[in-house]
């Protein structure tokens, strides 16, 4: 695969200056990721640290509820952090470390990769400075003292719309400055080459575990796959490992904010088209000019305009379908699993587990749907309460 | 003078290398709109009048990742200003009326890529636009664009960074129009000191082409220039010039013409 291309899309679109960084990372994984020694490495963290592997809790009452295809959540919520954001930054931080850099840069949008890469700095003796849009500092102040309890160093990004994508290009401008002892640990399955390779394979665990786990419970694979996308990594995890099983679905949920027919919308693949931007081609929300629109969701870990390369490959070959479900989709589903089930999940999990409601009663009782519940929701809760009317403080 | 081969055999001539042949020369950037077209103009015709050898002509982009606060603030003037590139067009257009020295558009890989890369680029040549520099472009991904850029005749030009060292030469010598040499680590924006080893960089430049260097990146007093324009062909300088746009507003072209005085008498001396 040339340059990391995935159809038409990937690559790397990126200053002059970072070339040599990417290209040394792209050597540096290429050797580690057939290491034996790293191998056990990260496995060790994998299980001892993080938790792993995740459970896939058979949901009998969301089940009964919705009385159709019998329900599988895969808990990535319970994973240390909260979420599957720790997957791959334990696994960027092993390699950066092996590598011989001593500090760690990332974006994050909700906090979720922030505080990941803030702890997996801390474990492992690194610096971390964390870059997030201004806007998201004020709605996930939590968050902000979390990566600061950590040691880490926040960064409020005013450039631009001050959310995710403004993160985004701040830590590839820091990058650019400082190269030498610093890795730029992405959250996502985007950017240049290899990151979209990189974060695929360390989150792909979360389908290695999906397909082990539902063979030994039900004996035969899923029906459906369901998992939210923003940039696209917790879904192209829950999907990697069953791209060859050409009768699972795979559903992606995007997140379509106050819907795909207004302006106020995040759903890259159902609003966007094709375009160059953060070091990638894929689909991107962008106006006539190719200037990148201003998305928005409530979810603010979804809220940005474009959508992994992998992502935009499989729904160019028709392998995955990528749906839009709206804000109060998402808050109804937020509620419904934490009433039936006891589970609060994230908000941008919430998405995946809105499809799912929609989709599970139109299917046999003896299909099988896994939803990816990528983070747990305790982040959101003053969030939704804001967004039913209750003015509650975190 | 260098003569390129297009995909259909036929040959033309590198504008870009008329701005290299009286001595050193001084490149001013300007973002087109900011903060009106009109005062664009008015700022790229003194520009002319006091010396400037070759005018990058900026595009905005919402979101300009290679660029520091100074640049990106006028990105953001020019858009809010509701600019568009069929309104630059024009303006070229109108501008290419009297200027005459070569001008070259700098912007980002999706401003082209969305417009339609070949509608972009023929216009382009239309307009006489005789270069393009796309800072998120790096070799590798040259040929999203360049086998386009080839067919109308528009140089694609390459940039060297401080950290491309074994990548010099295979860079140079597909080179085109002109090398943009990136001084310093990091983005856009003024800086006090330079500290690349720049004439290492050119030396490796030399052994493989004999296309002009400019550089460019953190220049903005006359000494920094000077010293940059005895290790190069020329020096581009960007921030500084849009800092003061950015204080005089539509009262710029004067103080700007006068900016480009001093730094063209720096870099030829």
């Amino acid at each position: 695969m040339e340059n990391g291309r995935f159809g038409i899309h990937g690559g790397r679109y990126i200053p002059e200056t970072l070339m040599n960084a990417v290209i040394e990372l792209e050597k540096a994984y290429n050797h580690y990721k057939n290491d034996p020694g790293f191998d056990r490495e990260l496995t060790y963290l994998f299980n001892e640290y993080a938790n792993r592997p995740s459970r896939l809790y058979y949901a009998q009452k969301l089940t009964s509820a919705l009385g159709g295809a019998k329900i599988y959540l895969k808990r990535e919520d319970l994973n240390h952090t909260g979420s599957h954001k720790i997957n791959n930054v334990l696994g960027q931080a092993l390699l950066a470390k092996k590598m011989g850099k001593t500090r760690l840069i990332a974006e994050t949008g909700a906090g979720q990769h922030g505080v990941a890469a803030a702890t997996a700095a801390a474990l492992m003796n690194m610096e971390c400075v964390v870059f997030m849009g201004e806007e998201d500092t004020k709605r996930q102040a939590l968050n902000v003292y979390r990566m600061k309890l950590l040691g880490a160093e926040v960064i409020p990004v005013t450039s631009g719309t001050a959310t995710l994508k403004d993160a985004v290009s701040e830590a590839m401008r820091e990058w650019t400055s400082r190269i030498d002892d610093t890795h730029y640990c992405l959250g996502s399955v985007m950017g240049p080459h290899p990151f979209p390779t990189i974060v695929r394979d360390f989150q792909a665990v979360i389908s290695r575990e999906i397909k082990s786990q539902i063979l030994e419970k039900e004996g035969k694979l899923p029906d459906a796959v369901i998992a939210c996308v923003g940039g696209g990594s917790n879904a192209m995890g829950s999907f990697y490992h069953f791209i060859e099983d050409k009768k699972v679905r795979l559903i992606g949920c995007e997140a379509a904010g106050r819907g795909i027919d207004t302006f106020e919308t995040a759903a890259t693949v159902n609003t966007g088209r094709l375009g160059i931007f953060h070091g990638m081609k894929s689909y991107f929300c962008q106006d006539k000019y190719g200037q990148i629109a201003p998305v928005y969701s409530v979810s603010a870990g979804l809220d940005y305009p474009g959508i992994g390369p992998e992502h935009a490959y499989l729904h160019d070959i028709g392998r995955a379908e990528y749906v839009p479900v709206n804000d109060g989709e998402a808050v109804e589903a937020f509620e419904f699993l934490s009433k039936t089930e006891g589970i609060i999940p994230a908000i941008e999990s919430a998405h995946a587990v809105a499809y799912a409601i929609k989709l599970a009663p139109t299917m046999d009782k003896g299909k099988i749907i896994v939803i990816t519940l990528s983070g747990r929701g305790d982040k959101d809760c003053a969030a939704i309460a804001r967004y039913r009317g209750d003015d509650i403080y975190e | 003078m260098r003569l390129l081969h297009d995909t259909e055999g036929m040959i033309f001539m590198s504008n870009i290398r008329k701005a290299f042949e009286n001595g050193k020369t001084f490149i001013p950037f300007v973002t087109c709109g900011d903060p009106d077209l009109e005062t664009t103009g008015k700022i790229v015709r003194e520009a002319v009048k006091k010396g400037a050898g070759l005018i990058e002509l900026g595009i905005p982009f919402s979101d300009p990742t290679a660029e520091g606060p100074v640049i990106q603030g006028a990105n953001i003037r020019a858009l809010a200003g509701g600019v568009t590139t069929d309104k630059i067009f024009d303006f070229v257009r109108e501008l290419r009326k009297d200027i005459v020295i070569p001008l070259v558009f700098m912007t980002y890989a999706n401003v082209v890529f969305s417009y339609g890369s070949e509608k972009f680029i023929s216009t382009c040549a239309e307009i006489e636009i005789d270069g393009i520099i796309l800072p998120d472009l790096p070799f590798e991904e040259k040929k999203e664009f360049q086998p386009i850029c080839r067919k109308y005749g528009v140089d694609l030009i390459s940039l060297i960074a401080p950290t491309s060292n074994e990548r010099i030469a295979m860079i140079a010598r597909e080179a085109e129009g002109f090398l943009y040499i990136v001084s310093s680590l990091g983005v856009t924006g003024t800086r006090s000191e330079i500290t690349t080893d720049l004439a290492s960089i050119v030396k490796v430049v030399r052994e493989n082409t004999d296309i002009p260097c400019a550089i460019g990146f953190g220049i903005s007093a006359p000494e920094q220039a000077r010293k940059m324009a005895a290790v190069s062909d020329g020096v581009i300088v960007g921030s500084a010039i849009i800092k003061l746009i950015e204080k005089y507003g539509k009262d710029s072209a004067e103080v700007v013409g006068e900016y480009v005085k001093k730094m063209k008498e720096a870099v030829t001396e």
